[in-house]
């Protein structure tokens, strides 16, 4: 039991998440793809005539079935098993983050940039607002995420999906040394 | 009803990712400073585990349970994949997560994610909206 309190490493961790492309597959050839929700909740409640949001999204309401599962094991991962100890990320990164003004890590997620009353200032807004909103407007740009290309098209061995994973890096890498600085500063 | 098994798959692949700490905020910002090799750790042993099951699929020409073909994934190329996937990276920088881990995150007990969820299905809807407008 103790297996399931303790973080798992990424041997674990890593060909589980792997082994969820032929559940799918087998299951009902479903194709792993979790932008393609955010996609499917915007035709289900505002289509508006938009091309990319004009089809028939019932036809894969499993995908919002298994988003519904993925809160779920959220629930299971990070309350009904949690890591009683905060997440042990690397002393380097943790001098970082005190350097630009953050507590030393609590769970999973830095609370006190998470939170509800941080919403209403400058910082809050960008981190939570305008970062979500790069998400669902970058990965429908991209048409997929991490999952859709990063795990099932490069599984596939699509090399478009490895120049859209290449690019979430270069994204990810690029902001978070020159621009995310500006913003914890803020 | 038929839908139920996937709740299950859901449930699994969401387990995986919080346990595994994909869906921390300290994780990803590890990850894109090149501290420690743990989310490279995950990708690097999730995608051949995908791509060897995928290989025995097509190999031995299974069949899904309820006895239908399996296809496999095609990606197609547009410049389109590189500009919303750089664009997707600052967001993941920003957020700690991607469309997945969101989800996740709100079940892990982040309740304010529902705020980042909200925003990210707005930026959907923005795409769709500016899609004739931009570049494809």
């Amino acid at each position: 039991m103790d297996f399931l309190y303790k973080p798992w490493p990424w041997y674990v961790a890593g060909p589980l998440i792997g082994l969820t492309v032929p559940l799918l597959l087998l299951l009902g050839n479903k194709k792993l793809g979790i932008s393609s929700t955010l996609r499917q909740i915007c035709a289900a409640c505002i289509p508006a005539h938009l091309p990319l949001l004009t089809y028939d999204w019932r036809r894969d309401s499993w995908n919002l079935v298994f988003a519904l599962g993925l809160v779920i094991g959220g629930v299971l991962g990070g309350i009904v098993f949690a890591n009683p100890n905060a997440v042990a990320i690397s002393t380097s990164t943790v001098d970082y983050l005190k350097s630009q003004g953050l507590s030393d890590p609590h769970g999973l997620m830095p609370a006190e940039l998470f939170n509800w009353s941080s919403l209403a200032t400058m910082k809050g807004f960008i981190i939570m607002i305008a970062g979500g909103f790069l998400v669902g407007f970058g990965t429908r740009y991209a048409r997929g995420c991490t999952s859709g290309h990063g795990i099932l098209g490069l599984s596939a061995l699509q090399w478009p999906s490895l120049v859209a994973t290449a690019s979430f890096f270069l994204g990810g890498i690029l902001f978070s040394h020159f621009i995310l600085p500006y913003i914890f500063a803020l | 009803m038929k839908n139920l098994k996937y709740l299950f798959v859901g449930i699994f692949f969401g387990l995986a990712l919080t346990k595994g700490e994909a869906i921390s905020w300290y994780r990803i910002q590890e990850m894109f400073r090149f501290e420690a090799f743990h989310m490279y750790g995950i990708f690097m042993t999730a995608v051949p585990v995908g791509a060897l099951s995928l290989f025995l699929i097509r190999k031995l020409n299974l069949k899904t349970v309820g006895g239908d073909p399996i296809d496999m994934p095609v990606k197609t190329y547009r410049h389109g994949v590189i500009i919303g996937s750089l664009i997707f990276g600052f967001g993941w920088a920003l957020t700690g997560a991607c469309p997945g881990p969101l989800y996740a995150q709100i079940g892990s007990g982040s309740l304010v994610t529902v705020v980042t969820l909200t925003a990210a299905i707005l930026g959907t809807w923005s795409y769709a909206y500016l899609q004739k407008y931009l570049p494809d």
